[in-house]
């Protein structure tokens, strides 16, 4: 670039500065390191990602770049990866793969993001451009595969274009309803010139999100509140992800009313706290879906009334209840159930004006029904001298402290974590809730482990889920992630063995993992640490010697196929039809 | 019930992808569709004709709201509007039959287009309900093709 042109440039763009004269003056800018620029400029510090022909220069502008870049073994556990960093750190996860089958191989990890508003980034390689919609060689159109799964993606078609729709990518992922956002690039796009290193503005004319609610809705809510006999609120992944808990917290030690929580919601109001009637839905608590049913307003706040809490039966759900609905997204609103005063706008904003407004109401008769609930159906476990799953979480809440994060995979030791783990905060607890993807719980450890590295991490698996990703042993190794990994092995599909023995008339169905591998072996194989527990004695030794020895380790827990989960309100079925517990 | 949905977008490629794609979906069913720019080139709209009562109309357009690229949404079966389609009719003529076909056109402020020697083809603006008398009237001289646009609408001015 001429001299000329550098003064067009600082004529236009004011921000124009010395560095990036001499990004200009040190020769070829291309599209790959405008990106690798960008995403430095947003804060970026880790992404996960897997190379491929088309990622070639971006790989290669990788070596000079301050990104660190982790390799995990499959597509994946790139994005599962990016997501459990995402929901730890409540930053814009990044995760990168080549076109065609790396990409494809990302949509499952999309989708999980997409179902619990994840905010990401993914950037796929894709064919260069005057080969697009040829069926070249590892083409997909992977923009079009994730339309239905992503908040928003771009193919880029042009290099100068990079700065700003990185930029533009980062805030709608992050901003109103977080959730992935896919950047298709083309091959010759990133060994293209950049000549302006740029970002300019973003160009969203009409991207629009919500904050604050609408404070006439507010009040009535804060006076629907305060006349209510029987208030509960109803807190999800939402309060969570705009970091309401606190606000929470203040809002029921204030007014003195309870709440349940959705999995997603685990960790908005600490496990021990009084107020906490348990986790609502299948396999919640009786008491939280006793009381759910029973209560004269729902205060509902960051949840979508999905059909694993609702039971699908929207029309027989919290029937007796005025429902206050708080979402940032309008489109929650009204899908599943009426609201009668719906407040758009985000958690903490409306939560911090409701509480300021709100005023106690007199329910000491719903507490006395509530703790009569509670006693009479408590969650328990019948500790039978055998290796219980219960018994393994709640020592290892004992044993972790409050500095863990606990991962989980999905099956029934996603469900006993949920019930039987204490959790003290939220971002703490992390599961693949909306889609319930088996494979999660690994790499989502190891983002997570990226994302905290002081905390202790636990991944709760099964033997099915944790085969899915056992490949990412590997990866624990290769960046030596302390994570313990607590493999709860009945030798079963255990989830889909419980349903089929109380539905299906014990016909077991393609359940058995038969040829199971020896996993302390396989641990060992990776040059880690594998301990076997099969008695309830050896728990805690156990736990704390894994916690004790340096770098990841694998705990096999040989737990019995015919634990079950309980209770259990079968889809389709009201509370009063719960296994396991009301007669 | 139909609702008629003005949907500004933006003029990005691949819009009308994300905007069929939502509808499929989403099980929401769509009755006709018609796309063009606006005097503004960066934006186009879609005049969307979808079945549904006031729930499914309201998800509709809060499901729109949410794609990036989609501007403003706007119900225009709440407004007072002036609608039209246009549709070009092939008719098999006879001459016994031509002078008819001719009255009929004219009756409805039709044009002729195009003269073949055994048919007639002819050009027809109006609301869908005028665009379906006609075409139910040509049918019994024979229509041998048909096309037809889909609605577009706008808003009664209030001045
Ligand atoms: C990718 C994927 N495939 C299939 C399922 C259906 N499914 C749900 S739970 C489950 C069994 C899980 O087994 P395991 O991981 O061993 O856990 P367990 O239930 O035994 O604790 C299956 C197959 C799923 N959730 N995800």
């Amino acid at each position: 670039m001429g001299k000329f042109e550098q003064d067009i440039y600082r004529a236009r763009d004011p921000e124009f500065t010395w560095e990036d004269e001499e990004i200009l003056a040190s020769g070829r800018y291309n599209g790959a390191k405008a990106l690798l620029d960008v995403l430095e400029k947003e804060g970026v510090e880790v992404i996960f990602g897997y190379p491929g022909g088309v990622l070639l220069t971006l790989y290669d502008a990788l070596l000079d770049s301050s990104i660190k870049h982790i390799l995990p073994r499959h597509e994946q556990a790139a994005v599962h990866a990016a997501d459990g960093y995402a929901r730890v750190s409540g930053k814009v996860g990044v995760c990168l793969a080549t076109s065609g089958p790396g990409a494809s191989n990302m949509v499952t990890g999309i989708a999980n993001a997409y179902m619990d508003s994840v905010p990401l980034v993914v950037i796929t390689g894709q064919v260069p451009t005057n080969l697009l919609g040829t069926d070249s060689f590892q083409e997909v159109d992977i923009t079009g595969m994730t339309l239905p799964i992503t908040k928003h993606s771009y193919l880029v078609k042009d290099a100068k274009d990079i700065p700003r729709i990185v930029k533009e990518a980062f805030h709608i992922a992050g901003t109103g309803r977080p959730g992935p956002v896919l950047i298709d690039l083309p091959k010759d796009i990133m060994a293209a010139d950049v000549i302006d290193p740029h970002a300019p503005k973003l160009s969203l004319p009409s991207y629009k999100y919500f904050t604050k609610g609408n404070s006439g809705q507010i009040n009535e809510a804060a006076k629907a509140l305060a006349q209510s006999k029987k208030p509960i609120v109803y807190a999800g992944g939402g309060v969570i992800t705009s970091g309401a808990g606190s606000i929470l917290r203040e809002l029921i030690d204030k007014v003195n009313i309870p709440v349940v929580t959705t999995l997603m919601g685990i960790g908005s109001v600490q496990s021990k706290h009084p107020n906490l009637l348990g986790m609502v839905g299948m396999h919640g608590t009786i008491t939280a879906n006793l009381a759910v049913n029973d209560c004269d307003l729902l205060i509902a706040v960051g949840v979508r009334f999905d059909d694993r809490v609702t039971s699908g039966l929207k029309h027989r759900f919290a029937t007796n209840a005025k429902i206050i609905h708080i979402d940032v997204d309008p489109a929650e609103i009204g899908k599943v159930v009426k609201a009668h005063i719906p407040i758009v706008g985000d958690a903490k904003l409306v939560l911090d004006e409701l509480c300021k407004k709100a005023m106690a109401p007199e329910i000491t008769g719903w507490w006395a029904q509530l703790r009569k609930w509670q006693q009479e159906y408590p969650l328990g476990y019948e500790q039978d001298g055998h290796l219980n799953p219960q018994t393994i979480l709640e020592a290892m809440g004992k044993i972790g402290g409050e500095n863990v994060i606990v991962t989980t995979d999905v099956g029934q030791h996603q469900m006993w974590a949920a019930q039987f783990y204490p959790v003290t905060s939220g971002r703490q607890f992390i599961t693949s809730a909306g889609l319930g993807t088996m494979g999660f719980g690994f790499p989502a450890a190891i983002g997570a482990q990226f994302a905290k590295p002081d905390s202790l991490v636990f991944l709760v698996t099964g033997d099915g889920s944790f085969q899915m990703s056992i490949h990412e042993l590997a990866t624990t190794v290769q960046y030596d992630l302390p994570i313990k990994i607590v493999l709860m092995n009945n030798g079963v599909l255990g989830m889909v063995r419980q349903m089929q023995k109380m539905f299906y008339n014990e016909r077991f169905s393609q359940i058995q993992l038969h040829a199971n591998p020896d996993f302390v072996k396989v641990a060992e194989a990776y040059g880690i640490k594998g301990i076997r527990v099969d008695h309830p004695d050896q728990v805690e030794p156990a736990l704390l010697e894994a916690i004790n020895t340096p770098g990841p380790v694998l705990l096999d827990f040989t737990i019995s196929p015919d634990e079950v989960v309980l209770p259990m309100v079968p889809s389709g079925k009201v509370i009063t039809e719960v296994l396991g517990g009301v007669d | 019930m139909l609702h008629t949905l003005a949907v500004l977008v933006e003029n990005n490629p691949g819009v009308l992808a994300r905007i069929s794609g939502l509808f499929a979906r989403r099980a929401y069913n769509i009755f006709s569709l018609a796309v063009c720019q606006t005097e503004n080139p960066s934006l186009s709209v879609m005049t969307i004709v979808v079945e549904g009562d006031s729930q499914v109309i309201e998800q509709v357009t809060k499901q729109l709201h949410k794609l990036v690229v989609v501007h403003k949404v706007t119900n225009l079966s709440n407004e007072a509007v002036v609608d039209r389609e246009l549709a070009l009719v092939r008719v098999k003529v006879k001459t016994e039959t031509r002078l008819e076909v001719l009255q009929t056109v004219d009756i409805f402020r039709g044009r002729v287009v195009d003269m073949g020697r055994s048919n007639l083809t002819i050009e027809l603006t109006g609301d869908k309900e005028k665009i379906d008398a006609f075409i139910k009237t040509m049918r019994t001289y024979g229509i041998l093709e048909l096309v037809r646009t889909g609605k577009i609408a706008i808003a009664r001015s209030d001045t």
